[in-house]
């Protein structure tokens, strides 16, 4: 890419040459050239100063610091860390996060999958399933989040009322301890699914008819098939929303503050419940950054080889 | 339509049983789709024209008994929703012209114009995609508190610019545009930003909407950022005013709200609709 550019700008030296530049090294590299370049980076650098790196910076800084907006912080080295540690809701968050993410991949991952092959074999009606299945992405989380709330209503709710009509015992849904997180787990799957579907729609359709042509001739039957040539081929795609989802499944915040406050019993704190609370409800900030570290710590790491791995894709294709 | 092989073979389905099974396959998606993502919009937005009474009976009832409009009136007027709805166009809409002018900018720098350092100020943007933005909202939020910018629709606006997605997204397409062309017009006497007006951006129409789709959807759909930066119950935006009004208001009007609160997303995506899912569907092969 930039070999060609580089032949090109020599053809034009030959070409033009009263309009001649300089060479690829030394274009652009004239002051009045750098100031334009840095006066439309400018907006975007500031935002990006402010609002991304020094904030990262910064929550690194406060975690070892007692502040209080208003008063001069204060050093208190790694005393947040072991206030967030000792406080018996840090246990619970963690464990929260981790077993919502872990349904999240179960649920939210397994179900997504099996319709988006589906809905490939199906031959009517594409247009209708790909609007449908995105329309609760378009209704704003809050919105889903209410909704859910109301058919989770132990008396009056409709979740309840199918498992009547079914004749199938009730739930406490989000109220019951033991069943809050997978109640959320669903109404995150209802609200977000239709995206990954929509990207598996579309890996599968890049995958080779000769490929399972090919596996038919040799005997393979369905479930093979879907084993030997879909999964191996739509491997990558699989692997990437695996990771975004298990990046943005451990930074829930919406359902469990809409619809059941973190309770019962701390059965739906999570940790960015947690560092809100830290933050709005003690007014701890040190501890809500010492608390936003770690999390960031843990995230940057499925971060790190999400990016690492389409960046090696993107250079192969 | 296309005639590309799948999982089950053309010959397969002809068979007289693989058309049996097709059928009852297709039938059941189609009764499946409408009962877990159709239903539930329907159930909002008939629960908000029954009484009250009604909306908390048992069973409830499939279609209203008496049809109200009251819920929806009640909303607009009690929830004050004109105001939150305007809160949130405002929100949106400058959101995505900061996003749409700083970003291009920015990234049309990082593309042609080749400053010192463009790699290593590319490097920082594209670090920062590393960094998940929820873990970041407390120092964010101390930063906009210093600055003075709470309960200030600056607190979203600029934020929002710091999209290192967007703003990569952007540079990827400049950088397809070839470097003649741009060239030419300099030849004819354009400048750096005449050339990115008249012939970089009309160039980058596609790319310039899927942005704009993506800016808008975010600062409508967010929900913990205005929670915080807008104590200010006149200021907040629909989702934040939501949840604030809903614990201590009649389920018919809440259910109203919601379904108002969700029109002008729902409206934006079934006219944009196969821009929305071609872009989805494009963005996720090419990673």
């Amino acid at each position: 890419m930039t070999k060609t550019a580089q032949r090109r700008t020599v053809e034009k030296v030959t070409v033009r040459p009263v309009r001649a530049k300089p060479p690829e090294r030394g274009a652009g590299r004239r002051l009045p050239d750098q100031l334009r370049a840095y006066a439309f980076l400018l907006g975007g650098l500031v935002c990006f100063g402010l609002f991304s790196w020094y904030p990262a910076l910064r929550a690194i800084v406060i975690a070892f610091q007692k502040y209080t907006p208003g008063a001069p912080p204060e050093w208190v080295g790694t005393a947040n860390f072991t206030r967030v540690l000792d406080d018996p809701e840090f246990a619970a968050a963690w464990r929260n996060t981790l077993t919502f993410t872990l349904l999240a991949l179960l649920i939210g991952f397994a179900i997504p999958f099996v319709l988006a092959l589906v809905l490939n074999e199906l031959r009517h009606a594409k247009a209708f399933f790909r609007v449908v299945v995105y329309l609760p992405v378009m209704i704003p989380p809050v919105v889903s989040a209410l909704l859910w709330k109301w058919f989770y209503d132990p008396g009056t709710g409709l979740a309840n009322e199918v498992l009547r009509f079914l004749h199938l015992p009730t739930s406490n849904w989000s109220n019951g301890a033991d069943t809050a997180l997978v109640s959320l787990v669903i109404v995150a799957t209802w609200a977000n699914m239709g995206g990954t579907v929509l990207i598996y729609l579309a890996a599968l359709q890049s995958i080779p008819g000769e490929l399972y042509e090919a596996a038919e001739l040799d005997g393979a039957n369905l479930l093979q098939r879907v084993r030997h040539v879909t999964i191996p081929q739509t491997r990558f795609v699989i692997l990437m929303l695996m990771l975004l989802q298990i990046i943005a499944t451990m930074q829930v915040f919406t359902e469990p503050f809409v619809i059941t406050g973190g309770g019962p019993e701390n059965a739906t704190v999570t940790v960015l419940y947690l560092i809100y609370k830290y933050a709005f409800l003690y007014n701890d900030f040190g501890g809500a950054c010492a608390l936003s570290v770690m999390l960031l710590v843990f995230l940057g790491i499925f971060s790190a080889i999400y990016l690492r791995l389409t960046r090696s894709e993107g250079e192969d294709a | 339509m296309s005639s590309t092989r799948t999982l089950v073979s053309p010959a397969a389905l002809a068979r007289p049983r693989g058309r049996a099974v097709y059928w009852t396959v297709f039938t059941s998606v189609v009764l499946l789709f409408a009962l877990a993502f159709l239903f539930p919009v329907y159930w909002m937005a008939t629960g908000a024209m029954k009484s009250p009474d009604e909306v908390a009976q048992t069973p409830p009832t499939l279609v209203p008994k008496e049809w109200h409009l009251r819920g929806y009136t009640d909303a607009w007027d009690l929830m004050q929703l004109p105001t939150h709805l305007w809160n949130t166009v405002v929100q949106a809409a400058g959101a995505w012209l900061f996003q749409l002018v700083l970003c291009t900018a920015a990234a049309y720098a990082l593309s042609k114009l080749r400053p010192v350092f463009g790699k290593v100020i590319l490097g920082g943007i594209l670090a920062t995609l590393m960094v998940p933005a929820q873990a970041l909202v407390v120092p964010k939020y101390l930063t906009v508190a210093d600055l003075g910018l709470l309960n200030d629709p600056l607190a979203i606006w600029l934020p929002a610019v710091a999209n290192a997605f967007n703003l990569y997204l952007l540079k990827r397409f400049f950088d397809q545009i070839p470097r003649d062309v741009l060239e030419a017009a300099e030849i004819d006497g354009a400048g750096k930003l005449r050339t990115l007006w008249s012939i970089v951006l009309p160039m980058s129409r596609p790319v310039l909407g899927v942005v704009s789709i993506f800016a808008l959807v975010a600062v409508w759909q967010d929900f913990l950022w205005p929670l915080m930066v807008f104590s200010d119950t006149d200021k907040q935006p629909i989702s934040v005013a939501l949840v604030q009004l809903s614990q201590n208001i009649q389920l018919t009007v809440l259910i109203a709200a919601m379904v108002i609160a969700s029109i002008p997303m729902v409206a934006m995506f079934l006219i944009f609709q196969r821009h929305i899912i071609a872009g989805i569907s494009a963005g996720s092969t090419k990673g």
